[in-house]
């Protein structure tokens, strides 16, 4: 299969990888997808408070070329939104940007997911109405 | 590394054939002149040079475009010639789909096929076959290496008990003819399969081995016409291609010993390296019984077509199901009881004659680079070191 050069770009040097403290309040995690899909992205964004602007965005994904390129690009499209500017993010938009085939338009999907379900649970945990929510971890022993 | 798929031209088959692609281009059936003649002497030394490799007899050899279609005619032309005794037919999963969807058809036409299942080890119980036999079975096919994790099936304690309860044994050979020692009669095998383009021999020939004696099997032909190859298969004989079928058996044969104990060496190697430098690889199949250049590993929480997007320059397969049209992981590694999330990750080499140490070096350190890049990135890997149990997240499938 033969990758755009932004998928390729993305792949080699992904943005903002990493992880976010999960038990700070200006802290939203989406975590979607599946391992035994192939894809799991997560997601994290620190929001200010007052602002409501996202000062910063991490991400690690499992997954294939387009879907790590599909989340790393999400971050860097995030920052400096704020979460309801955030909202507004398609995944047609991502497809565009990373030129991806049919096939891999459910990774763009998928990064659409992350954003909204990184929102909602920033949402959830400050009282803000609404969002789509996160997996959770259900025992962690 | 993907010598599973195929093999490139020795070149020595490739000046063995050279002359029936240009001088000698006689139709092998014609009778009359020299031209003929040529031909009919050439494909006769390749009928020998195949039979030599199995322990059959030329006669016993019949030219095909390929396995596949000497699959299709195995299996359907035994269906058809032994319908009035049986219509049960036994195979098993992890099967190529030369074979599977043969026998997918015949179900259609009234056959009931048993398709037993593999351990975790990618070997069939002997048992579970001995269960599945009863007095309409008139055809077991089971392969001898398994194409993806390299597998080989007890085919003899299988022909043995074929041959026991009186049922005909067909065997997918082609991954294994050539590689590792097959012999038709020790191992009590009535069909068997090969082709030319996995042992360095040319693409779109093959064979079908069919016993002449102990039992006599007959099968139905299943391209009609001027009825070359005994009945069996009409359709002028590809000269070219077989006399390079013939050099290709004929070299495999000379060298298989040494091959064998350089590409075990060359195998073991890679697989050394990578366990010795990266946690969590998981080897998919017996070690035991397997082909000396195979090695189908998974790589855990790392997904097989970002890994083959980071070795871009190296040829291996995985059982990723990005990497296929359908989107689902290998059907084979799920037959093992693998979750998808470690067929997802897996990767196939299939190491073969030009392979050079060298080349498993180079591979080997890539792979480890880029696997540990990929870690970094993994959210699995993360969670699993930080001592979460991935398995008990409620994952949204999508």
């Amino acid at each position: 299969m033969a990758y755009s050069n932004k998928v390729i770009d993305h792949y080699n040097n992904p943005r903002n990888v990493g992880q976010l403290d999960k038990s700070s309040d200006a802290v939203g995690t989406g975590l979607v997808g599946a391992p035994e899909c192939g894809d799991v992205m997560r997601l994290q964004i620190r929001v200010n408070p007052e602002t409501q602007v996202i000062e910063e965005a991490k991400f690690k994904t499992f997954g294939c070329g387009s879907a790590i390129a599909s989340s790393s690009l999400a971050t860097e499209w995030v920052k400096g939104k704020t979460v309801d500017e955030a909202m507004e993010i398609k995944n047609t938009d991502i497809v565009k940007e990373l030129s991806l085939p049919p096939v891999k338009i459910h990774c763009s999907v998928l990064a659409e997911d992350a954003i909204r379900a990184a929102i909602g649970d920033w949402k959830k945990k400050n009282g803000v109405a609404e969002g789509a929510p996160a997996a959770q971890v259900v025992a962690a022993d | 590394m993907d010598n599973h798929a195929t093999t490139p031209l020795d070149p020595r088959v490739l000046e063995a054939m050279l002359p029936y692609l240009t001088t000698v281009f006689g139709n092998a059936a014609s009778r009359n002149h020299s031209f003929g003649w040529e031909a009919e002497a050439a494909v006769d030394k390749a009928r020998e040079q195949v039979a030599k490799l199995i322990g059959a007899t030329a006669k016993e050899i019949i030219f095909t475009s390929g396995a596949t279609e000497s699959n299709n005619l195995a299996i359907k032309g035994i269906a058809e010639m032994y319908k009035e005794r049986g219509n049960h037919i036994i195979t098993q999963v992890t099967e190529h789909k030369a074979v599977l969807d043969t026998c997918k058809r015949l179900e259609k036409y009234g056959y009931r096929v048993t398709y037993l299942p593999v351990k975790a080890d990618g070997l069939i119980d002997i048992d579970d076959l001995k269960r599945a036999m009863d007095d309409k079975t008139i055809l077991v096919s089971i392969m001898i290496a398994n194409n993806e994790i390299g597998v080989v099936q007890p085919v003899a304690e299988i022909g043995k008990l074929c041959h026991e309860r009186g049922v005909l044994f067909h065997t997918d050979g082609v991954q294994a003819v050539g590689k590792i020692p097959v012999d038709v009669n020790a191992m009590n095998i009535d069909a068997l399969s090969l082709s030319g383009h996995k042992i360095y021999g040319p693409k779109g020939v093959g064979a079908l081995y069919v016993r002449r004696r102990n039992p006599r099997v007959q099968i139905s032909g299943q391209i009609d016409g001027g009825g070359h190859e005994r009945g069996m298969r009409s359709g002028t004989l590809n000269v070219p291609g077989i006399v390079g079928l013939g050099k290709a058996c004929e070299i495999a044969g000379q060298e298989m010993k040494a091959e064998t104990e350089r590409l075990s060496a060359l195998r073991d190697k890679l697989r050394t390296k990578l366990e010795g430098n990266l946690d969590y690889v998981h080897v998919n199949g017996s070690m035991e019984h397997r082909l000396p250049g195979n090695l189908n590993v998974s790589f855990v929480y790392v997904e097989g077509e970002s890994l083959l997007m980071g070795i871009n320059d190296i040829a291996v397969s995985s059982g990723s199901a990005c990497t296929s049209a359908t989107l689902e992981p290998s059907y084979v590694l799920k037959a093992l009881g693998l979750g998808d999330d470690v067929a997802h990750s897996s990767i196939r080499f299939g190491l073969g004659r030009f392979n050079s140490e060298a080349e498993v070096d180079y591979v080997a350190d890539k792979l480890i680079d880029v696997v540990q890049k990929l870690r970094e990135l993994s959210p699995l890997y993360e969670m699993v070191k930080e001592g979460i149990d991935i398995s008990k997240i409620e994952w949204q499938a999508h």
